[in-house]
């Protein structure tokens, strides 16, 4: 008989390791995975793991493990201040649309006027979309205590709809000939979120996380708001008595993850897409989720995951291409990894102990 | 624009059809977090039922095996969910998005190869004579037995909750576990009953939508329908035929909006697909007051120490 005992502490070298152990699970029963659709397992891992980063045409993927990873973490690092305290945005996808469609429209607005005040615009007007969308899940939450999981996951819907409508509408392209879609951004200069050196991947997007990654470290470690954001996870009613006010976090932590969601797609949609499009969003907003919990909701952890997650994408992409393996394959590949990493939190937080079956 | 073409007797019946997706997900979801588990993984077991019972009709060629391959799947899929919150006592929340974005993987995976099949139909009850008459006939008898099975679940549901044993075992267990077990009844063995069957529901739900309400398979068919699924119930206050209700409710939106882009509105089709969401919404605030009716245990882990 096997029971669970609760550690007093959770235990520090369990935190520390159990993403490792999972990465290492999730390899295992992946690989089992690609057998059973008939591709060679560790030749599948391999070019998932290996290529990007040290095989033949690594020059070029290592640039885009930066391009993939940025929005990630930028997404992840927001999300993971709202974890921790219990707020769930589940909706950052829409925050991302809304970013990107407000950015790239600030950034259309001046066409074809060329200066430098065009894209610290754009910017702020990304920031501003996903910050106002979600706001909307916030101010229901604190008004009327509405659901904000509901409400930013349907929200979700409602931007893919609104996505839609301004490619087909009010952002296409005069020039495109009928085809549904913005400008280019990418040629035009002003708007254009450019390689800072070229043949690296480091666009602002990528100093953005890294701006992120250190801001939501001091902030969690050193700053009061961080303290009662940790506070109102690990123990609600000890915040209660500590004066924290719930309502100014809910709209903190929302704010705060809507607004680095928004400039996760305003960096996208000005830099590695260019086009504002009906398919401009591929689900970053829901694997930031993934970075998230794999970073263990810390910021230096979230980094970290976001490469790994980088990672999974273009070597995905290179065992699409070279071994014929399904997309979907690697989006189940990531699904597992979150599964082994909730599953393996168990050790974290309990001891498993052989016990003698007693009479109840 | 032509409102005209509108048939009220056939919009009727076809929000019965799109309520019922809804309705079997919502009412599978209800029973899961009466017993007091939170199983935000709705979304992805109705996916993969609607995939593995549209692969299963289409290569036995019988709707009915589709159906039970789909409750087999959603449940398979919940059993996911039971390791991770029964076994593991992992968070209910990310358990539930993580069994969302591990299924709607997985179902993509699964339906490579059945886009653009037509999968053979169902049968619709047909009772001569009855199912013939004017207004009622379409209504009330031209369904197939899926519809019927919907509702006939919501009355098993109420009634099992309110007048059995088994029901109020079910519901002490979802508003005081502690009490629960120490009355000696086992919370871990009821709540996994529970998520099956919640499982079950939603699988049968997405393939409700895979098999009868569209007909065809596509990536991500079922395109927050669980999602609303979870509202419904918060919405229903937890109540079985409030569910119902509910479930014609945005049932009677999709097909209200739907006939008002075949009819050619002056509205753009983009805002009225985003109706449903955002009625969901709407409704969720409005309802979003009265908590009461939560089970007290909801979405808390159980560990029993003794």
């Amino acid at each position: 008989m096997i029971v669970l005992e609760k550690r007093p502490q959770p235990s520090r070298a369990w935190s520390m390791s159990t993403p490792l152990v999972a990465v290492l699970a999730t390899m295992f029963f992946g690989g089992l995975l690609f057998a059973a659709l008939g591709k060679n397992p560790v030749e599948a891992i391999e070019t998932i793991f290996w290529e990007p980063l040290f095989g033949e045409f690594a020059f070029y993927y290592r640039p885009q493990l930066l391009v993939k990873g940025a929005p990630l973490v930028l997404i992840a690092i927001g999300l993971s201040l709202g974890f921790r305290a219990g707020i769930w945005n589940i909706g950052a996808e829409g925050q991302y649309i809304m970013g990107a469609i407000c950015g790239a429209g600030a950034g259309l607005a001046f066409y074809p006027v060329e200066g430098w005040f065009i894209f610290p615009i754009m910017v702020i007007a990304g920031a501003l979309g996903g910050w106002a969308w979600a706001m909307i899940p916030a101010l229901l939450k604190v008004r009327f205590g509405t659901n904000e999981i509901l409400v930013s996951l349907m929200l979700v819907y409602v931007a893919e709809q609104l996505l839609a409508s301004v490619s087909l509408g009010l952002l296409k392209n005069p020039e495109g000939f009928g085809f549904p879609g913005s400008r280019n951004l990418q040629s035009y200069a002003s708007a254009h979120n450019a390689e800072l050196f070229e043949g690296t991947g480091m666009h602002w997007g990528v100093v953005g996380a890294l701006i992120a990654v250190i801001f939501a470290y001091v902030l969690l470690n050193r700053h009061m708001l961080g303290f009662h954001i940790r506070l109102t996870g690990e123990a609600p009613r000890a915040a209660k008595f500590a004066g924290v006010n719930p309502a100014r976090l809910i709209l903190f932590c929302l704010g705060l993850s809507g607004a680095l969601a928004g400039l996760a797609g305003l960096f996208e949609v000005s830099g590695p897409s260019g086009v504002v499009s009906i398919d401009f969003n591929v689900g970053y907003g829901f694997t930031a989720i993934i970075v998230a919990f794999l970073g263990r909701l810390h910021p230096v952890g979230i980094l970290l995951a976001g490469g790994l997650m980088a990672l999974t994408y273009i070597g995905g992409e290179i065992a699409q291409s070279q071994l014929g393996l399904p997309a979907a394959a690697i989006q189940v590949f990531q699904g597992m990894l979150l599964f082994f990493l909730l599953a393996l939190d168990l050790l974290t937080n309990y001891r498993i102990r052989a016990a003698r079956k007693e009479v109840a | 624009m032509d409102l005209t073409e509108i048939n009220p007797v056939l919009l009727v019946a076809s929000l019965m059809v799109a309520a019922t997706p809804l309705l079997l997900a919502a009412i599978g979801e209800l029973v899961v977090e009466k017993s007091g588990v939170l199983n935000l993984g709705v979304e992805g077991m109705m996916i993969v039922g609607a995939i593995s019972g549209f692969a299963v009709s289409v290569e036995t060629g019988s709707p009915w095996l589709g159906f039970v391959a789909a409750a087999v799947g959603g449940a398979l899929l919940s059993l996911l969910f039971v390791v991770l919150t029964q076994v593991a006592l992992a968070n209910q929340v990310a358990s539930g998005l993580a069994l969302t974005l591990f299924g709607l993987g997985l179902s993509a995976l699964l339906g490579q190869s059945y886009v653009g099949i037509k999968p053979p139909s169902m049968a619709e009850l047909n009772i001569p004579g009855i199912s013939d008459l004017p207004v009622i006939g379409p209504i009330l008898f031209g369904h197939d037995p899926i519809l019927y099975l919907g509702i006939a679940l919501t009355a098993a549901v109420w009634a099992v909750l309110k007048f059995t044993r088994a029901g109020l075992i079910l519901r002490a267990v979802g508003e005081n576990h502690d009490a629960a077990h120490a009355l000696g009844y086992k919370v871990v063995r009821i709540r996994c009953l529970a998520i099956l069957f919640g499982g079950a529901c939603a699988g049968l739900g997405g393939a409700y939508i895979s098999l009868i309400r569209v007909p065809q398979w596509t990536e991500g068919m079922t395109a927050g329908v669980g999602w609303i699924a979870l509202a419904l119930v918060v919405f229903a206050s937890w109540k079985p035929w409030r569910v119902l209700l509910g479930a014609y409710l945005f049932g009677g939106v999709t097909v209200v909006q739907l006939n008002l882009q075949a009819a050619g509105v002056a509205i753009p089709v983009e805002y009225l697909a985003m109706s449903p969401y955002l009625i969901t919404i709407l409704v969720l605030v409005i309802l979003s007051a009265d908590k009461s009716r939560a089970p007290a245990s909801l979405g808390r882990i159980f560990h029993a120490s003794h």
